[in-house]
């Protein structure tokens, strides 16, 4: 996969920031509040689509699932809500615990009393576990569809795990945060989900340039090198284990931030964040914006979110069937995703096919563009 | 020893429902290394085959033969479902050979579409369809070789399939106008009741097993016996091992590895349905119902190794005994007087759901010892 990346003008870049930054400011004050807290759940989930792009796009590893860390991540958001909005109910436990008759907190939840150890926990606790399952798979060197089922069924064990445990952590109905209070200041409410949506934009720019850094250099090259070619790279003297888990953890990580932003935007954390299909949908964002471009991973999450969001509004039936078309269209037909198609190859071919180009006759990546755009 | 019994024929029963759903998957993952997402849904037309098996049955002249349904179904299910498998394979799969990750994904995608196809297409011209894609594609197999072989072959491709359109078309409407149940979409759950001689128990050494569980026992047996005695007995069974083994020296040797991989595929896809059938005795059938036992089935996949129906059959069963016992709680009963902390763990692990969690975490502690599974393919590659 030989992308050949159009480079920008400096200007072109700085006034695309300056646009940006307007339209994050703005959009608070010119969308209606629905909307908005829509945006700004989808922009959460490209955080997590990030991180699936910097797995499977940059290392070749197909996790199904991520759902797993975006609901560790959420839970912990809302573990500490849950339990600083608690005063009022017998016992100083959360509300839901009385219909099962439980009267003492369970011991895990004593540390998300603190916020600084909960503001840790939303992306140490997702990673640890990632790094723990992710080096007791690859360890074995278990790869390609071995691991993607793998993660699959370690999906279904957490959400067995959180569906059946009523007295722990309220099972299937999961925990409310839109209720809860944080800093005196009701989740659910307006003032609270505008303040909400600069934070995931902030930390969506931050998580990219995050993931910018981390493809970078030595250690990207290693991960492509381990997509491209994994004996190759042992062969050389790395320990691809070692690249795999670290990988895998940020991965995790990442997902956690994004499921807590997503769970206090959307007002509940449930074991649903733990089904088989949002995890594989992750996965489908990223593959039609575009794997290996992290730019393509966020607008894929934001505008199939948005699409999703409009069809289902319409022709709530047809939704699966385009979904299921997009799986299918995306992986035989556009590969490299929609944004790798427009840095490849893709338009000039697409020119050609109508004639509008001329073809090239040399091998592309040996072509010279004179300015006129003649290549002979 | 009573219990025993009990137990070790509950672990059975659970076994040969995942043994029988996971051989199709196994012999297909054996074979591309392709993992079928799709295989779950596929399970669920062998389901939906069973239920409008049933209600046809019902129809005044078949109402005689209505005992023997579950039979006919049986059949009927392996040829839909391998019909649709080779469609898939035919259209999909085969561009993505090579890329094993692709092809999980797609037929994640030709799942979704199957399941809403269920919820929002009547099932009577379902039936349709899949009779016309029956026609459609294995009427030009049997056209005479002078035809097969003439330049014009393609304009009788092109009008047995305006045949099979049209023979659809007409059983379609011909089923949803003397059919009521089956004339409208609906997402509702459908309910398949099992015919009078399979109701009831059955009493064997003092204890009583249900007719039903029996049944998917049998079917069980059968179908890995017919595969066994297929892979080893047959001239295509053998190409098949043969391209297990090694695909581009099978290629070398004059075998033609395109018409092994459809094969396969839609022997995978028709066991897949015969795995529904059994489905459809143990519960409702719903759009989502192969999407229960799928990962099951990549359990037993992982556990049992590929390239060997042994140690599938050995990974399922070894999983079907451990839900029981972990599930059911049953070795408190066989030793009561345990200390009391190992109680406490065995009830806390003791329902269905967190079964399967003990047993997640167990596979990957075996898996630990032996990565690739119980019968690893052996070879001397650097990528296993």
């Amino acid at each position: 996969m030989s992308l050949s990346k159009i480079k920008f003008d400096k200007k072109i870049v700085l006034s695309f920031w300056i646009i940006l930054i307007a339209l994050i400011i703005a959009a608070p004050t010119l969308l209606p509040v629905f909307r908005l807290n829509l945006l700004g759940r989808y922009l959460s989930l490209s955080i997590v689509a990030l991180g699936v792009d910097l797995i499977w796009g940059y290392t070749g590893l197909l996790s199904l699932g991520q759902g797993i860390f975006f609901a560790l991540g959420g839970y912990c958001a809302a573990m500490y809500l849950q339990i600083t909005s608690s005063s009022e109910f017998p016992n100083n436990i959360p509300e839901f615990f009385a219909l099962y008759g439980v009267e003492k907190l369970p011991f895990f939840w004593g540390p998300f009393r603190s916020p600084v150890f909960t503001f840790f926990a939303i992306w140490i606790i997702p990673a640890l576990v990632a790094g723990l399952i992710g080096f007791l798979v690859f360890r074995n060197r278990i790869k390609g569809v071995y691991f993607s089922i793998l993660t699959q069924a370690s999906l279904l064990v957490f959400f067995n795990f959180f569906n059946g445990q009523q007295k722990l952590i309220n099972g299937t109905n999961g925990l409310k945060t839109d209720v809860t209070q944080l800093f005196g200041q009701m989740v659910g409410s307006e003032s609270m989900q505008r303040i909400f949506f600069w934070i995931t934009a902030i930390l969506v720019i931050a998580a990219w340039f995050f993931a910018k850094w981390v493809v970078k250099g030595r250690f990207g090259n290693i991960l492509i090198g381990i997509r491209d070619d994994e004996p190759r790279v042992r062969f050389t003297g790395y320990n691809p284990v070692i690249f795999k888990t670290i990988i895998f953890s940020i991965a995790g990580g990442l997902a956690g931030i994004s499921g807590a932003l997503y769970t206090v935007q959307s007002g509940i954390v449930s074991p649903q964040f733990m089904t088989v299909p949002f995890s594989i949908e992750m996965v489908i964002w990223v593959a039609v914006g575009g794997r290996g471009t992290l730019l393509g991973a966020i607008l894929g999450a934001v505008f199939i979110n948005y699409a999703k969001s409009l069809v289902s509004e319409a022709l709530p039936a047809s939704w699966m069937f385009i979904q299921g078309g997009l799986f299918i269209l995306v992986v035989t037909a556009l590969p490299e995703g929609v944004l790798g198609w427009i840095q490849g190859d893709g338009p000039r071919n697409l020119l050609q096919r109508f004639g509008l180009k001329r073809k090239i006759e040399t091998y592309p990546s040996l072509e010279v563009t004179n300015k006129e755009g003649n290549n002979e | 020893m009573e219990l025993l019994l009990d137990s070790l024929f509950n672990g059975v029963a659970i076994g040969s429902v995942l043994l029988v759903a996971a051989l199709g998957l196994a012999i297909v993952f054996g074979l591309m290394g392709v993992i079928n997402l799709a295989h779950g849904e596929l399970m669920m037309l062998g389901a939906y085959t069973t239920y409008v098996t049933q209600l046809i049955f019902k129809l005044p002249i078949l109402k005689p033969f209505y005992n023997s349904y579950i039979i006919v179904s049986i059949f009927l299910a392996f040829i839909v479902s391998g019909v649709v498998g080779i469609l898939l394979e035919k259209t999909i799969i085969r561009k993505l050979y090579g890329s094993p990750l692709e092809t999980l994904l797609a037929t994640w995608g030709v799942s979704l579409i199957l399941q809403q196809f269920v919820r929002s297409v009547p099932l009577a011209y379902g039936t349709g369809l899949v009779i016309s894609l029956l026609i459609g594609l294995f009427l030009p197999t049997t056209f005479p070789s002078k035809i097969k072989e003439s330049i014009n072959f393609k304009y009788f491709k092109f009008s047995s399939w305006i045949f099979a359109a049209l023979t659809g078309v007409l059983t379609g409407s011909l089923i949803s106008s003397s059919v009521s149940k089956l004339s409208r979409a609906s997402a509702r759950n459908v309910d398949v009741t099992a015919p009078s001689w399979m109701r009831g128990q059955v009493e064997i050494i003092g204890t009583a097993f249900p007719k039903t569980r029996l049944m998917i026992i049998v079917i069980t047996l059968i179908s890995v016996i017919a595969i066994t005695l297929f892979l080893n007995q047959s001239a295509w069974g053998m190409r098949i091992r043969a391209v297990t083994q090694n695909r581009q020296m099978s290629d070398c040797l004059g075998i033609s590895t395109e018409k092994v991989d459809i094969i396969t595929f839609g022997i995978g896809s028709g066991l897949a349905g015969v795995a529904g059938v059994a489905v459809s005795l143990l519960g409702s059938v719903g759009p989502n119902v192969g999407g229960n036992y799928i990962v099951g089935c990549f359990m037993v996949v992982v556990l049992g190794g590929v390239g060997n129906l042994l140690g599938t059959v050995l990974a399922s069963f070894g999983i079907g005994i451990m839900t029981d016992l972990i599930g059911a709680g049953r070795l408190l009963s066989i030793w009561p007087d345990m200390p009391l902390p190992l109680t406490n763990t065995i009830n806390f692990f003791a329902t269905t759901s967190m079964a399967r969690v003990m047993i997640f975490a167990l596979i990957v502690i075996f898996l630990q010892f032996k990565p690739t599974g119980l019968f690893p393919q052996k070879g001397r590659m650097v990528e296993n």
